[in-house]
């Protein structure tokens, strides 16, 4: 797994130097101005996140591997308008990388493959083999922590929103809810879960 | 709450088809207060991330470096015109201080780089502690505990970490607060906290090669080897 701390790294900037790891604040305004070396570093601070959660959504590694391709190419192209009044960049990140793992669920290709997932779908977090790489991340326990306070019909809609890629109406009807039931349940369970961990407005 | 407000939870997981995400996107641009709850409900959707961390292919790391050169990085957003609708504030940071960012680093703002103040204070010998906060490679990690706060000091060269409490409130009724050091993906229980709100404890283990170190709450004289899920503070250390 990789570790909690982000890498070290060779020249970090002052804030960093106060901070204790990289300041990715810093390094995406770098990036911004065109810096290769500033998104080497913001790469291999974040590329477990991006990677795991594109292979988490679309299931096949090779797939996943160019969703982070894509994700990565965007951040860097889009990074001189990361604002950090809206939030952090580690959320702004992979707000992109989710976009790009949804859009390559939803088209048509992978559409063969999606009937037989829903089933996996289901499973818990913590039998994803993908999600083992993590077991060991305190953060990853806070989550799950915070996660296990949500009722199980919100995790239940969230999880297939986040993870399965799937829409708020597709989540209603696999869920047997009516209409309008899932986005219910999708932003009560994301309020009750930036409640509990503290992030946000 | 209108209809339309009511779909910012699904928005913010991109759980929109093409038409709805565009109809709500539109009412996005005039009003302020679904902007805001779309940006810390992304931050929420965030954290889901978290739990499923893989370790990418070495490759990646070249496609996506070598890919870049050819990729031109947009310029700034032009200042947008003025809008009717006051614009987001900036969220506290103090309280995303407690949030399990600890590896996105941009969350945790060390306090006045580590300056000791009380050192001086006393003319005698430093005790063990003053010595460990005025190691010149001493690195200080803050975060609030309850109502309080918890202060690490770090020095690899004297391969000590200590802890610093303030105003931290009880453990619960037959519980106690564990420190942990991190090493890779070893979790190593590292000593108690006393009771008592305001302590100063060393962790006991290699504090030199640690990546962190961790406070949770455990069941008192038990001993764990590894940590509950109840952890109250992570020190990701660099």
């Amino acid at each position: 797994m990789e570790p909690v701390r982000p890498p070290r790294t060779d020249a970090p900037s002052e804030a960093a130097a106060a901070s204790g790891s990289p300041d990715l604040v810093e390094l995406l305004r770098s990036c911004g101005r065109g810096d290769e070396a500033a998104f080497a570093r913001l790469y291999d601070a974040t590329s477990s996140r991006v990677f795991g959660l594109a292979v988490r959504v679309v299931r096949d590694p090779a797939q996943a591997e160019e969703v982070a391709q894509e994700a990565f190419l965007e951040i860097w192209r889009t990074s001189g308008r990361f604002d950090p009044a809206k939030g952090s960049p580690l959320g702004w990140l992979l707000t992109i990388a989710h976009r790009k793992a949804v859009d390559r669920v939803r088209s048509a290709e992978a559409a063969t493959r999606r009937d037989t997932t829903y089933h996996h779908q289901n499973q818990p977090v913590e039998h994803d083999s993908t999600a083992e790489a993590a077991t060991a991340s305190l953060e990853a326990r806070r989550v799950r922590d915070a996660l296990a306070r949500l009722t199980q019909a919100q995790r239940e809609a969230l999880e297939l929103a986040y993870f399965g890629g799937y829409t708020h109406t597709e989540v209603a009807a696999m869920l047997e809810l009516p209409v309008g039931t899932a986005k219910t349940r999708i932003r009560d369970g994301l309020i009750r879960l930036r409640d509990t961990m503290g992030v946000g407005a | 709450m209108t209809e339309i407000h009511a779909l910012s939870g699904a928005y913010a997981v991109d759980a929109l088809d093409g038409d709805e995400r565009a109809r709500f996107e539109e009412h996005l641009a005039g009003c302020a207060d679904c902007r805001s709850e779309v940006d810390s409900l992304r931050e929420a959707a965030a954290l889901l991330a978290e739990t499923s961390a893989a370790t990418p292919p070495a490759g990646l790391r070249d496609t996506v470096l070598t890919g870049i050169t050819t990729v031109r990085p947009l310029p700034p957003e032009p200042a947008a015109a003025p809008v009717a609708a006051p614009v987001v504030s900036l969220r506290p940071r103090r309280r995303r201080r407690t949030v399990a960012w600890l590896a996105a680093a941009a969350a945790v703002v060390a306090i006045g780089g580590g300056a000791v103040v009380w050192q001086q204070v006393d003319e005698e010998q430093p005790s063990r502690i003053e010595q460990l906060q005025a190691a010149g490679d001493v690195q200080r990690y803050t975060l609030p505990v309850g109502d309080g706060s918890a202060t690490v000091y770090r020095s690899e060269d004297l391969n000590e970490a200590a802890i610093v409490t303030k105003g931290v409130p009880p453990a619960p009724e037959g519980k106690e607060y564990v420190l942990w050091l991190q090493h890779g993906t070893m979790m190593t229980p590292a000593g108690v906290l006393p009771t008592g709100s305001d302590n100063k404890v060393f962790f006991s283990g290699d504090a030199a090669t640690a990546d962190a170190a961790a406070v949770s709450i455990e069941d008192a004289g038990t001993d764990p080897t590894t940590p509950s899920a109840d952890v109250v503070a992570v020190f990701a250390f660099s």
